[in-house]
């Protein structure tokens, strides 16, 4: 079956949509839980900035479907196996150094995704672009500062953050990743293109890990399969204690 | 000041809109002023409280002793005459 521009943007939306959702999720975990009161606000802050991009996202895919499923339709009644989101988003948050990691390669990532996904010809993909652009920007900027002090920091500070490096790196492989919802989207101009935005990434990133004093993994094996709704065993976990009100309780107001 | 644990102080000016004046809005923990600019914005405008935002080390600044308090404040307070009530305010004049 030939595949429609309505079914790849819903696709698309979704994936977007889920990276924020999950990885609101993740961040939000560190609530009450931040090595000071100070990060445990800024990271907080960030999941907050993060589910207003998935409501933006998931009302959109939503609306594109044409089904009357809203954002908390999507976000709250859809299956494991029908979230998109890239398998970097939903690993555990393990130490503060693991989630700074993580947090430097999704941001720089969507720094420069966002960039360019502005310019999209489909205007409401570049409206939440643009407004999410100023968002990530500010991210990357807590993620770059927190990566050098820690990796340019104590001997604890470093081993744990070139821990974290190494254990993620085969998660960064995904970010880049193409299928025929791309593809056929890029061709009209909708899709960012990830090319450009790859080399961007990797000049960036490995200049921060230089100056970081990090050594910077080598290229290897890289996870993937969340684009296609095949996760990790953490998925499932996030989605059950997520989910769990409006399963119970459907249609639950107060 | 006992010690704390948890970097130095830095005490955060927020201005509500430009133009007007910084006023004190709380302290924050950072290593350095960096981070105590984005700690102070963490902290202090999630709902849209500022526009700009002034950090300065907890140390740097001088306070009054409350032992001083008789000499630095009470020559002021009976004399009535040190005070502009006499004036109208000019309208439009909101900020002061």
């Amino acid at each position: 079956m030939i595949m429609t521009e309505q079914q790849a943007l819903y696709t698309y939306a979704l994936r977007l949509g889920d990276n924020a959702l999950i990885q609101s999720y993740r961040l939000s975990e560190w609530c009450s839980n931040g090595p000071i009161l100070e990060e445990d606000l800024a990271l907080t802050n960030f999941a907050l900035d993060m589910t207003g991009r998935a409501q933006a996202l998931l009302t959109y895919a939503g609306q594109i479907e044409g089904k009357g499923q809203t954002d908390d339709d999507l976000a709250y009644r859809r299956g494991e196996r029908s979230f998109y989101n890239q398998l970097i988003f939903e690993l555990p948050n393990g130490d503060f150094a693991f989630t700074i990691a993580r947090l430097l390669f999704t941001s720089t990532y969507e720094y420069f995704f966002f960039e360019q996904l502005q310019h999209s010809a489909d205007k409401t993909l570049a409206a939440i672009a643009a407004k999410t652009l100023k968002e990530v920007k500010y991210h990357r900027a807590h993620a770059t500062d927190w990566t050098l002090r820690l990796g340019d920091g104590t001997e604890q500070s470093h081993n744990r953050m070139q821990k974290a490096i190494n254990e993620l790196w085969m998660y960064t492989g995904e970010l880049f990743a193409t299928d025929e919802t791309e593809g056929l989207l890029e061709d009209r101009n909708i899709a960012a293109d990830l090319a450009p935005i790859r080399e961007k990434w990797n000049n960036h990133i490995n200049r921060i890990l230089e100056e970081a004093t990090m050594a910077i993994p080598v290229a290897g094996y890289m996870q993937s399969g969340g684009r296609k709704g095949i996760h990790s065993e953490h998925l499932g976990h996030i989605l059950s204690e997520m989910q769990y009100l409006q399963r119970a309780y459907p249609d639950a107001t107060w | 000041m006992a010690t704390d644990s948890q970097l130095a102080t830095w005490e955060v000016f927020m201005q509500a809109k430009p133009g007007a004046n910084y006023i004190h809005a709380g302290s924050v923990h950072a290593s350095d002023k960096k981070m105590a600019l984005q700690n102070a914005r963490d902290t202090y405008t999630r709902r849209g409280e500022g526009t700009s935002i002034w950090v300065v080390p907890t140390d740097a600044i001088v306070a009054s002793n409350p032992e001083d308090s008789d000499m630095f404040f009470d020559p002021a307070n009976d004399k009535v005459y040190r005070h502009p009530t006499f004036y109208v305010m000019p309208e439009g004049a909101k900020a002061i």
